[in-house]
């Protein structure tokens, strides 16, 4: 991690090429010399460099932004690009960081831009935002969320939030003096496996785009004072229908982080607090578990195997083993379809769901019920590599 | 009829709607409506002491039932009730330890 040396600058000149650059700015009232001057004097620490991130870090890096800080430690993939528009198909394999700096330094080589390779934690929140003024959070879990949002209350600066899922979006500031902070709105998170995340329910490209854009946005108005940020007020954006709503929010009198009786007067352990202890456990005990090469082996032998698909139709689409289709969520209604004395193979993705699936049948009295461990994912690195992996 | 905003992670438990119309004078009977026509959405929406969830809010147009009369808010058949679970997703991959 770096280390944090430098301080705020007391003033910002712009020089000749900076005044040119941003002319659409300074000729407009709303921002003009003094607002440019603030933009450059800020200091924006964006955490995560992903599908919120991106379009979040790249128009803060292009409106002139002084300091723009980023918090990330992952590496770029395939299945990033098709949101996370700071990164290219080249950067795939590349330190996010690293990918996501040079895009800012082309865009904008007078950027103060300060890279964090590090997982945001209880030990290190505080400290990283001692030197900025605003925190951007673009991270995708609950517990970084709690994390994030007690951090900046402790330390009084703003959070700009954002969230999103498949094609639904989340936006408000908070943290700010006199308005809510995130656990106004949400004093407890869902506890795990009852809210699917963006690997298991995806996302629709744009949203992040949308909505991080949006972020931007309250980022700038609050640097420049102007405007009516969001808050006190939760934006839902909704992609499909294209509706925006907007949602009063009010502070919590009794919030424990920034309610008149506060109890959080620390960081706390934010795994513990959202239900999460270590690695979370793909699949439950006592669910017994076949190999692909093994399922491989005994389908080739001609063994009288069910092999059942949990996964969605339009997943089946992307690719499929020939399994018989019930989507998890129709297994209890649908399960007077399958054959209790036939040796049942359970598969879907990664194996989650079809341990579930398992778990089912067995309660429901099937005896001989294997989970493919790994999934359809597992079947294509080990068994056939030709088949598509999404 | 009230009109109620099926949020999209619980769209998958009320037959994929987007909004559903209930006849109801509270909020509370708009939701126990809205449970026995799709009952997979109670574990969404309530504990199993029957608490509505925390990360569940509920909005009467654009006010948080909370701060009005809970779930004994009455509604007309002009007003909009809103379901807000918290969704978390965003950038891939940044966990915390």
């Amino acid at each position: 991690m770096a280390t944090i040396t430098e301080t705020k600058p007391a003033t910002a000149v712009l020089n000749n090429d900076e005044i040119l650059r941003y002319s659409r700015h300074l000729i407009m009232p709303e921002v003009g010399m003094e607002g440019q001057q603030k933009l450059k004097a800020a200091r924006v620490l964006c955490i995560g460099a992903g599908g919120l991130g991106s379009p979040l870090a790249l128009y803060l890096g292009a409106a002139g932004v002084g300091t723009l800080g980023i918090v990330d430690f992952d590496v770029v993939d395939y299945t990033n690009l098709q949101r996370q528009i700071i990164h290219t198909t080249a950067d795939v394999g590349r330190k996010k960081l690293d990918s996501a700096a040079e895009k800012l330094k082309a865009i904008n080589p007078f950027l103060n831009i300060r890279t964090f390779e590090t997982k945001l934690t209880s030990e290190n929140a505080l400290e990283l935002f001692r030197e900025f003024d605003i925190i951007a959070d673009g991270t995708d879990n609950f517990p970084t969320r709690y994390l994030v949002n007690d951090a900046c209350v402790l330390s009084g600066k703003p959070n700009v939030y954002g969230s999103i899922f498949r094609f639904e979006g989340q936006a408000s500031v908070f943290a700010t003096e006199e308005g809510p902070c995130y656990r106004c709105l949400y004093p407890e998170p869902p506890p795990p496996g009852l809210v699917p995340s963006c690997a298991e329910g995806g996302v629709l490209g744009i949203l992040p785009g949308l909505v991080g854009v949006i972020q931007a946005t309250e980022v700038i108005k609050l640097i420049l004072g102007t405007g009516e940020p969001l808050i006190g007020r939760l934006l839902l954006v909704d992609a499909l229908g294209m509706k925006f709503r907007e949602l009063r929010l009010r502070k919590n009198p009794d919030c424990p982080a920034c309610g008149t009786h506060r109890t959080i007067t620390k960081l706390i352990d934010y795994n513990e607090f959202c239900g999460i202890r270590g690695e979370e456990k793909p699949v439950e005990a006592g669910i017994p578990e076949m190999q692909v090469e093994e399922l491989k082996r005994r389908l080739d032998a001609g063994d009288d195997l069910f092999v059942l698909d949990v996964r969605e139709p339009h997943e089946y689409q992307i690719c499929n083993i020939g399994g018989y289709l019930i989507p998890l969520g129709d297994l209890p209604k649908r399960v007077s379809e399958l054959d209790s004395s036939r040796e049942i193979v359970a598969h879907c993705r990664s194996g989650v769901r079809s341990g579930k699936a398992v778990g089912f049948l067995q309660q429901a009295g099937f005896k001989k019920v294997h989970n493919l461990a790994g999934g359809i994912l597992a079947w294509a690195d080990r068994v056939d590599p030709k088949m598509a992996k999404y | 009829m009230t009109k109620i905003h099926i949020p999209t992670p619980l769209r998958q438990y009320a037959g994929k709607q987007a909004t559903i119309e209930i006849k109801a004078g509270t909020i509370g009977d708009a939701l126990s409506g809205l449970i026995s026509k799709h009952p997979d959405l109670r574990r969404h929406l309530y504990t199993d002491e029957g608490k509505l969830r925390a990360f569940v809010n509920v909005y009467l147009n654009d006010e948080d039932v909370r701060y009005l009369q809970k779930e004994a808010t009455a509604v007309k058949d002009s007003d909009t009730i809103s379901i807000v679970p918290s969704i978390a997703g965003g950038a891939a991959g940044l966990t915390i330890s």
